[in-house]
């Protein structure tokens, strides 16, 4: 957390609402002033391309809505009473009480109240997230921290060989997470895992995060978060788990990253090597079918890479673009502000993964100031025209400024709908493709030859 | 109406709703019962047993996003901050007011711990330094937030101490989200700072010159107002910094919404000597004549203005009997802000709809004027008559999903992001009414009508959502009678 910030990337630790959201039926009860939620939802969810309140979020968030009153004479007892109404009204299975700024500094205590419930047997647990306490990462750790302490809590796991949990997407902080969450549980399957995918539609609910403890071992596909849960699932349960620091987009890492999985899970290689190959088949086919396109207009895609966005993503999708689209790595700007002590291997891993960080800028940026972001981009861009920028609606308008184009890595999107859409695994590395060839004809009609029509 | 307080622009804030205009977020009942409790103030707030997320004053005193040239910076943690929407949202209004693009200025000093801790008024500094280094602006609006405010950060010490170093106003605006239920508290924050830096005496009357105060809409009121050769002004929104310091020499002072903007129009009219136009808002046939009746009178062109009128009626009456034929019979809720829900219900009174029932998301008992000319609920039972389902709550969906499943209007009209989709998900074809000034005037009449039929005729999408869609409310609340049971006091 550094100084001030133009251009924000990210909400604040009350994003870990959207955390508990993405839960299927888990609510969150936030304890915080009246606007502290719908601000955390409109960037969190509507700037991340239209996700909608889905059951319950958005403007159906309980909220106490903090008033004068309880800060000078503490928000506790409301709480109390409040949460005992928010369990008759609504129907959920898990309620994560949610503290903001005011209850954070007055210093009302969510987890006793959280306790109090919990132990008349209501599905109760506390998470303190002041949005001082750190952004929408910090916020989303917190909150999976507290379930597993709180609501999974300590049992004596069953262990079942072959089923693994994995951690690998802040919702909707990553705006392709449903996508890439399905896409993951596929492919993991397919290798022959049993997946408790956790978030979203593909996960069964809190049955899932009961059944946690029993996994064989826990999978964290990001450089930072999710590395907490694993350790805590590790403490509590004993679980091993593995640490891959990106998200996998394309056929070449993300066969290596089911290759890694798969020993580490010492699963058959029979099977895995079928199956990598059957979707390496089925990739390699359609990539060769783009190869008309790319070799008539190659003189129209652009060359030089730009990527701005949360180091999950930017990494995985620099790999493939590099090595297997042959973009060129010009800058590549990670927003998620991740600890110091994590920064030199996620640089590491960025030179492990990506082929040829070419003469271009290898060293990626650790930067939370959008201004400072495209001042950077702008000065190495040099006047090129012939930039791919993946990142927020804000390089939307650099690229439209600097005659360059553009595509959604990151959040805020403002300007684009977003339902599956997901870059990871073998259907995301096609999916990129598409959206990336596509993108040439934004900027105006093409001909096969050198010329646009409206190039702006 | 009784008389409001006078606005002090010595006081570096104003008061919030809830004391200076004894506004409730808490009624149900029928209009006219609201109108004649109001005039006593016998409406109070209760402590509520459970409620859903509301949204707050440091929001909108976000609509210092809009002045043109001005820089933004928020004292407060980075969720607080949120330019992205407003970046795309003013630029579109720009363009279809034909102006030029301008920028979202925002920076966030991004509060952490630590500065909880040890305080963050050299971040501050810091921060509105780099405001200025960045920008270049002509003013800096320094908000203020839930944390800095409880902290304690001095922040009118840190703006006038910067003010002087930088050369231009540095305006702190007080608006801690927990300081007021009812979010245009905000806006009235933020005017206050720009009626107390920015705008200067009358250098030069310009007697063509009407302030409009609007939001980021389209431009409904320079035809309107062209027709009696006068000039839109329109603030505070896109407007530049030298164009709000110039709103004392306008002839006279209009708004879209009561609710918007009494307190700037009474403070012109107060500290600048320029009129309150004394009418409701020019939303349906009468309160336009109205208005330009009002505002030709401050201007001396009345014979212009009834020529206006009358040519304006001839041209409206047979548009106005094709509209009102196509939405014969239809069943309309109306879930808005306060005034403005009052202006959207007379528009569908003119439109011969049926008016099943309103929520507005808070109400003021009174004006910053007091003008019982411009008291929008007075004047629209006066005219209209009652109306019946009349409730007053801060959008509380839990609440609404219970009104909207009993009354099953044909057609809803929301104005508020997000809330729309309560109707939706009931399968009621609903419309986001987000541009005020599209619907001003007497096309705003037909324009209003056209979307309306637009989400009638849609209506399967909506219909298609409510199949499949499954609300997370209990079976115990929804088997309660009463949609405001928990609104009044805390249950056992």
């Amino acid at each position: 957390m550094g100084g001030y910030i133009e251009q924000p990337r990210f909400s604040c630790a009350l994003a870990g609402q959207q955390t508990v959201l993405a839960i299927p039926r888990a609510l969150p009860v936030v304890h915080a002033g009246p606007g502290c939620s719908g601000k955390v939802f409109a960037f969190s969810a509507t700037n991340a391309g239209f996700q909608g309140e889905g059951y319950g979020g958005g403007g159906a968030v309980s909220s106490t809505n903090t008033g004068e009153t309880d800060v000078v004479f503490g928000g506790e007892p409301k709480l109390e009473r409040f949460v005992g109404n928010a369990l008759r009204v609504l129907d959920g299975d898990l309620f994560v009480i949610l503290s903001g700024c005011t209850s954070g500094l007055i210093g009302d205590d969510v987890v006793r109240v959280a306790q109090q419930y919990a132990r008349d047997g209501h599905p109760v647990i506390g998470a303190e997230t002041p949005g001082f306490r750190g952004n929408s990462y910090v916020g989303h750790e917190i909150v999976v921290h507290e379930i597993i302490d709180q609501f999974v809590g300590d049992v004596t796991p069953a262990v079942r060989p072959g089923l693994v949990n994995v951690f690998a997407s802040v919702p909707p902080q990553n705006p392709f997470w449903r996508g890439d969450l399905a896409e993951i549980k596929r492919v993991l399957e397919g290798i022959g895992l049993q997946v408790n995918i956790l978030f979203g539609a593909g996960s069964a609910g809190i049955s899932e995060w009961r059944d946690l403890p029993n996994a064989q071992f826990n999978l964290v596909l990001s450089p930072w978060v999710g590395l907490d849960a694993a350790e805590l699932a590790e403490k509590k349960y004993g679980t091993p788990y593995l640490h891959l620091p990106f998200l996998p987009i394309g056929p070449e890492l993300t066969g290596k990253t089911l290759r890694t999985i798969a020993d580490f899970a010492g699963l058959p290689a029979g099977p895995v090597e079928e199956f990598i190959a059957h979707e390496e088949l089925v990739f390699y086919d359609y990539f060769v079918s783009t190869a008309d396109f790319v070799a008539d207009y190659r003189n129209m895609i652009p060359s030089e890479l730009y990527v701005v966005g949360d180091s999950a993503y930017a990494l995985g999708a620099t790999a493939f673009l590099v090595n297997e689209l042959g973009f060129v790595p010009e800058g590549i700007y990670l927003t998620d502000d991740p600890p110091e002590n994590r920064q030199s291997d996620i640089r590491q891993a960025l030179s492990d993964i990506v082929a040829d960080l070419g003469d271009g800028d290898p060293v990626p940026r650790f930067e939370i100031d959008g201004r400072a972001i495209q001042d950077s981009i702008r000065t190495r861009l040099h006047g090129s025209t012939k930039a791919l920028i993946l990142g927020s609606t804000w390089e939307d308008y650099l690229a439209r400024e600097t005659g360059n184009l553009s595509l959604h890595l990151s959040l805020p999107i403002t300007n684009d709908v977003v339902i599956d859409r997901s870059y990871a695994g073998y259907r995301g590395g096609l999916r990129l493709m598409e959206d990336v060839y596509t993108s040439i004809f934004k900027a105006g009609d093409i001909a096969d030859t050198t010329l646009t029509r409206n190039k702006q | 109406m009784a008389m409001a307080h006078p606005v002090r622009l010595d006081l570096p804030e104003v008061e919030v709703r809830e004391q200076r205009l004894r506004a409730t977020v808490s009624y149900n009942g029928t209009a006219r019962d609201l109108s004649r409790r109001s005039k006593n103030f016998s409406l109070v707030n209760h402590e509520r047993g459970f409620e859903q997320c509301s949204t707050c004053q440091q929001g909108c005193a976000g609509i210092a996003y809009n002045v043109r040239g001005a820089a933004v910076v928020e004292h407060s943690p980075i969720g607080c901050a949120q330019p992205a929407s407003a970046a795309m949202g003013i630029n579109v209004a720009n363009a279809a007011r034909g102006l030029p693009d301008q920028s979202v200025n925002v920076l966030s000093t991004n509060l952490s711990e630590s500065d909880t801790v040890y305080g963050g008024a050299e971040k501050l500094r810091a921060t509105v330094r780099e405001a200025k280094r960045r920008f270049s602006p002509d003013a800096i609006f320094v908000l203020s937030s839930c944390a800095a405010g409880i902290i304690g950060e001095d922040i009118e010490a840190v703006t006038s101490e910067l003010q002087d170093e930088l050369g231009i106003p540095v305006i702190p605006v007080f608006c801690e989200g927990f300081r007021s239920k009812i979010w245009i508290s905000g806006i009235d924050a933020t005017f206050h700072g720009i009626l107390r830096q920015i705008v200067k005496p009358a250098r030069k009357k310009q007697p063509d010159l009407v302030n409009v105060f609007n939001f980021e809409g389209s431009d409904t009121f320079t035809p309107l107002l062209g027709k009696l050769d006068l000039r839109a002004n329109y603030v505070i929104s896109l407007a530049d910094v030298e164009t709000l310091s110039r709103m004392s020499e306008a002839a006279c002072t209009a708004h879209i919404c009561e609710t918007l903007a009494t307190y700037p129009a009474k403070a012109l009219e107060q500290e600048f000597g320029v009129p309150e136009v004394r009418s409701p808002p020019p939303f349906g046939i009468s309160w336009t004549d109205a208005w330009l009746r009002e505002i030709a009178r401050i201007t001396d062109r009345e014979e212009l203005a009834e020529q206006v009128i009358e040519s304006e009626h001839k041209r409206l009456e047979p548009l106005l009997e094709t509209m009102r034929a196509q939405l014969a019979g239809r069943r309309v809720y109306i879930f808005a802000g306060d005034s403005y829900a009052h202006s959207i219900s007379n528009m569908l009174l003119d439109l011969g709809l049926d008016l099943i029932g309103v929520n507005t998301f808070h109400h003021d008992q009174t004006t910053d004027g007091g003008l019982e000319e411009a008291d929008s609920l007075g004047q629209l039972v006066a005219s209209k008559g009652d109306i019946g389902n009349f409730s007053v709550c801060d959008k509380q969906p839990f609440q609404m999903v219970k009104v909207l499943k009993d009354l099953q209007p044909d057609i809803l009209i929301v104005r508020h992001t997000n809330m729309a989709v309560i109707g939706a998900k009931l399968g009621i074809p609903t419309i986001q009414d987000g541009d005020v000034n599209i619907s001003a005037g007497y096309d705003g009449l037909i324009k209003l009508g056209e979307r309306l039929l637009t989400a009638w005729r849609t209506r399967r999408i909506f219909q298609n959502i409510a199949r499949h869609h499954r609300h997370p409310y209990s079976e115990w609340w929804m088997a309660q009678n009463d949609p405001f049971l928990l609104s009044s006091e805390p249950v056992a």
